[in-house]
């Protein structure tokens, strides 16, 4: 087992903040934790309302088989969500979690990973609730970098309110809100939070089990915000929309997997490749046109934002040219270590008095 | 302070300053040159400093209200300042007052008009001068009447020159020029050494009203730790402004306005916020909870954010927001957790948050929100006091979403009220909204401080649930306490309690998602009676009536209570009755309250909104709550409330109060 994020303070020499007594006494209650789950232990008794043959099923199944690798006790897993249809995820796991309102579940997992460092907290989010209505958190989540993981279930389209165009939908989109095609510019997810400056930004595919779960890995090992892009398809409202990734004939001509320390090579017979453009930026090349030197090396600890955000306009919306894998990985001490570390710095003296407190400043006697 | 009233006449009278509280005249000192100088014993003054935001009035009020403090005397202050943090220089909406009232009795109001004005410029003295009374004492700083000041505010003369001023004691002083005087050695610019000349004027007043001075002294040695050549340019203004007033021919007379009598024990001097910020640190410790506060800046709520940023040793978690949705998330979300959350805002704020109190209500966990009202609708008045987000704690959200909601009555009293809001959070797990207001925020008192181990024990009412409570060894995170019909709350990291809550309507006990109509109205009357049975735990109604057989009643809540308080004395004093009625709790109403509001023949309610109160009342208990309502930006005057209350009484003529505002409030 590798390594994992329990969003514990960076550095040993930082205990945890200060939690009360009241909490660690119910923390405690049971004893050792159990951390040898298997995937039925994270079912809960919920029937899955999501329509059949929605891309959630095939996330959520992924995330049921690959949290109990975590080695985390299910009680010390929350899940925050907000509202649409990916937002119902928190009922099918048997962790505790937050059901709650539409945009403000960074909001919300922010109080509750900066309050109790202990947990591992978890956002799952869809594009309108992330990027439309909830936009703000999510991009101050993100620079301020608490310990949390995000999910952001990318279908391009509202499904819960049966068929509006969404802040990641392409230009041009009908749909009973746009008949004569939208107007608006889409965001690109992973451009957005790197330029929030995020630490920790991957994109996956619903279907790709191995794809998905391998980012998921990196995602929850990450201190600090971690937030994933999933391209999860709605075969409702905007069924196919990643056809071009997924479809074996295509998929392998648009898809450039993100592998950190190797070179990006990629299309049928390695015939596509990435190299840096005249202006800083990044391009796509023929490989038996460049030298083997002018191709990019994927690094996703590169401090500077730049090459991860230049690395995300690769693709178009249309999805030619998607890098898929992690863009960014990069070390920074997390939000809530650093609370926790200045209540720890505040306490060297010694814990607060309420007496002293409130007889501070000037007083007088009156006998 | 509760304390028997000594009033003495009024402070509205048109006899020479401060004579109407003068209670004896005797000879003292005899400053250099054989002057000889009296002093005048007052049972109370009504001071009000005015002068640019620029002038360091409210510091200057501030430390003049701590020497009051220190002394002994009873206070009451009424910072009054404009939105922009720099207006234009001596323009009229760049003034900045600072009132306060001190006796050697206890006051309930900073006073209706003020005895002393201090004007520091033409626009201060133009602001000012129709609310000090004829025969007042007004100091003004001569050196600032120049043409140009004087242009600014539209004067065509020099008020100083043209005998406009002669219906009151005018004293003109060269304020700024002494000042640059006594610093003419300090090695400061002419600038910089301006800026000292509000601490002259605080040295000629502590002179005047023989306030201690070494308060000061420390006060301005701490601040300008780092810079004590600033440090020293204050102090020797100071020092020069009381020696001045020692010298002078122009202050003739001192005053001397004896110690309060108060109850035995420790005092300090406290604002509404600074109250309110203890208050939430002590229901943490109390609770054993961490605090956690989420919170965006807002005038006038964000002392409470500051204050408490600075008692992280205590484990007190701040968390300024990027918006006021994202305070409120975050508290909640940490509430989860376990920790008490709490977010403090202003009415637009609240506004803002409207949907997770909803949430709040429907996940059923512990919350405090604070509101410090100011005036709205909109941006409103950022830095006047009203009372008109009642209706919008009461009902702002959507759906059937009741929310307690309590009040202080007093800047001392917001202490209290904290922590009174904590327990109801905890008990009964449901957002609290706490509506404090500007005028609480920024008013100060001196305040008994109190003992720290009799504060209530709020541990019973957290209660965390570790077991499984259901038949079948499961966790039913809705399975109620009978007697509060508060829910089981299970926090993240107990062991075999995992559940999933959210803002879907909630099945009876499991909490699972349920779209059943019968389920729905079940549980949203239950969450309607658990808020009402908050009733059940609190005291019952507040009446103030000495003699127990008034006819006529005034009912008020918040920070009313004062002038309120400081009319009906007016008016017991007259020789006629009133009872004085005031709600800590609003929601819900203290169990008894429809049956004290019916013992009178008239029921009387000032607001600083058009009648929300009285709306609430009209409409719960059928009685004829007649409303008194002002939006001025500023506390109620006494001797006003005193007039209407009096005329209710004489006449027994509904006239007597203000009906187009009741009328206003009701259709």
């Amino acid at each position: 087992m590798t390594t994992i994020d329990l969003g514990m303070p960076a550095g040993a020499s930082i205990p945890p903040g200060p939690i009360a007594d009241a909490i660690t006494a119910s923390v405690e209650s049971h004893g050792e934790k159990q951390t040898a789950l298997k995937a039925k232990d994270l079912k809960t008794d919920q029937e899955v309302r999501w329509c059949p043959g929605c891309g959630d099923y095939v996330i959520l199944n992924a995330v049921q088989s690959f949290l109990p690798s975590l080695g985390i006790a299910r009680e010390d897993m929350v899940i925050v969500s907000g509202i649409g249809c990916s937002s119902r995820f928190p009922y099918y796991l048997n962790t505790y979690g937050m059901h709650s309102i539409h945009g403000r579940a960074p909001a919300i997992a922010t109080g509750l990973a900066a309050s109790r460092p202990d947990l591992s907290v978890w956002v799952v989010t869809g594009d309108g609730d992330a990027l439309s209505i909830g936009g703000n958190h999510l991009i101050h989540a993100l620079r301020r970098n608490v310990n949390m993981t995000i999910l952001l279930f990318n279908n391009r389209i509202y499904g819960l309110t049966k068929g509006q165009y969404s802040p990641t939908s392409e230009v041009g989109k009908v749909t009973k809100s746009t008949p004569m095609g939208s107007l608006d510019h889409p965001f690109n997810p992973v451009s957005l939070a790197i330029g929030a400056d995020a630490t920790f930004v991957g994109r996956a595919m619903d279907s790709d089990r191995k794809g998905l779960t391998e980012v998921l890995r990196q995602a929850a090992e990450h201190q600090g915000t971690s937030l994933v892009e999933i391209y999860q398809n709605c075969n409702i409202f905007n069924d196919g929309a990643f056809e071009l990734l997924k479809d074996p004939a295509t998929g392998p001509m648009w898809t450039i997997p993100l592998e950190h320390g190797k070179p990006l090579v990629f299309g049928p017979d390695g015939a596509s490749c990435v190299v840096r453009d005249d202006f800083g930026g990044l391009r796509i090349a023929e490989t038996n046109q460049v030298d083997a030197s002018e191709i990019v090396v994927h690094d996703a600890t590169r401090e500077d934002p730049s090459y991860a955000f230049a690395l995300s306009r690769l693709s178009s919306q249309d999805l030619r040219y998607t890098p898929m894998g992690v863009f960014r990985s990069v070390q920074k001490p997390s939000y809530d270590a650093m609370m926790a570390e200045q209540l720890h710095e505040a306490r060297l003296e010694g814990s607060g008095d309420l007496a002293d407190l409130l007889a501070g400043g000037d007083t007088w006697e009156v006998q | 302070m509760e304390v028997e009233p000594l009033m003495t006449g009024t402070n509205s009278t048109a006899a020479p300053s401060h004579s109407s509280g003068a209670v004896t005249t005797t000879v003292s000192s005899s400053a250099p040159g054989g002057l000889v100088k009296s002093v005048v014993e007052l049972d109370r003054v009504v001071i009000r400093l005015a002068g640019d935001s620029g002038d360091g009035m409210q510091l200057t009020g501030n430390r003049f209200t701590s020497e009051t403090a220190s002394f002994g005397n009873d206070l009451k202050t009424l910072p009054n300042f404009p939105a922009e943090i720099r207006a234009p220089t001596g323009t009229l909406p760049g003034v900045s007052s600072f009132q306060l009232q001190f006796a050697d009795h206890d006051v309930m109001t900073p006073g209706d008009a003020p005895d002393v004005l201090v004007a520091m410029n033409p626009a201060a003295l133009k602001a000012n001068l129709a609310e000090l009374p004829g025969g007042g004492l007004l100091i003004v700083d001569a050196d600032e009447f120049t043409p140009r000041n004087l242009a600014k505010v539209g004067y065509a003369t020099n008020p100083l020159e043209d005998g406009s001023l002669e219906g009151w004691q005018t004293v003109s002083v060269p304020l700024t020029s002494m000042t640059l005087d006594a610093l003419a050695d300090s090695g400061l610019g002419k600038k910089e050494a301006e800026r000292s000349k509000n601490m002259f004027t605080l040295g000629l007043l502590s002179w005047m009203y023989h306030r201690p001075t070494e308060g000061t002294i420390r006060f301005l040695e701490r601040t300008f730790r780092r810079k004590p050549e600033i440090a020293a340019a204050n102090i020797a203004a100071f020092r020069a402004g009381y020696n001045y007033g020692d010298t002078t021919e122009a202050f003739a007379v001192s005053y001397e306005i004896k110690p309060a009598p108060m109850k035995p024990g420790r005092y300090r001097n406290i604002s509404g916020n600074q109250a309110l910020a203890l208050g939430l640190v002590a229901a943490g410790q109390r609770s054993g909870l961490p605090v956690f506060l989420g919170a965006y800046p807002i005038t006038p709520a964000s002392d409470i954010l500051h204050e408490l940023s600075r008692h992280k040793s205590f484990g007190v978690r701040t968390f300024q927001a990027e918006d006021e949705i994202s305070g409120i998330g975050a508290a909640l979300g940490a509430s989860f957790g376990g920790a008490l959350g709490i977010t403090t805002t202003s009415g637009p704020g609240v506004a803002l948050k409207g949907e997770t109190i909803g949430l709040a209500v429907m996940t059923e966990l512990p919350l405090v929100i604070v509101d410090v009202q100011r005036g709205g609708p909109s941006t409103g008045l950022p830095t006047k006091t009203e009372q008109s987000d009642l209706l919008q704690a009461m009902f702002g959200r959507n759906g059937e979403a009741p929310v307690p909601v309590i009040a202080p009555r007093s800047p001392g009293d917001c202490f209290d009220a904290a922590v009174e809001a904590a327990r109801i959070a905890l008990t009964y797990r449901t957002p609290v909204m706490l509506l404090s207001d500007g005028y609480l925020a920024n008013g100060a008192e001196p305040w008994a401080i109190p003992d720290a181990d009799s504060l209530p024990d709020l541990k019973p009412a957290v209660g965390f649930a570790t077991e499984p409570n259901g038949e079948e060894g499961e966790f039913l995170p809705y399975l109620r306490d009978p007697e509060t019909l508060a829910r089981a709350w299970a926090i993240p990291g107990t062991a075999g309690m995992q559940h999933r809550i959210g803002g879907l309507e909630k099945a009876d006990k499991t909490g699972n998602i349920s779209y059943d109509p019968a389920n729905h109205d079940f549980m949203t009357r239950t969450r309607q009676a658990k808020i009402d049975g908050i009733a059940a735990s609190i005291p019952p109604t507040d009446v103030e009536d000495p003699d127990g057989d008034a006819r006529v009643a005034v009912i008020g809540w918040g920070s009313t209570y004062g002038p309120i308080g400081a009319a009906c004395r007016r008016i017991r004093t007259s020789g006629r009755k009133v009872a004085q009625i005031h709600l800590r709790h609003i929601n819900p109403f203290p169990a008894d309250l429809g049956e004290v509001l019916a013992r009178y023949d008239r029921v009387i309610c000032p607001e600083m909104n058009l009648g929300q109160l009285a709306l609430l009342l009209r409409a719960k208990y059928l009685v004829d709550v007649r409303s008194h309502t002002q939006v001025r930006g500023m506390p109620f005057r006494s001797a006003e409330l005193a007039a209407v209350i009096q005329d209710a009484i004489d006449t027994g003529n509904p006239a007597a109060v203000n009906t187009d505002a009741v009328n206003g409030a009701l259709q």
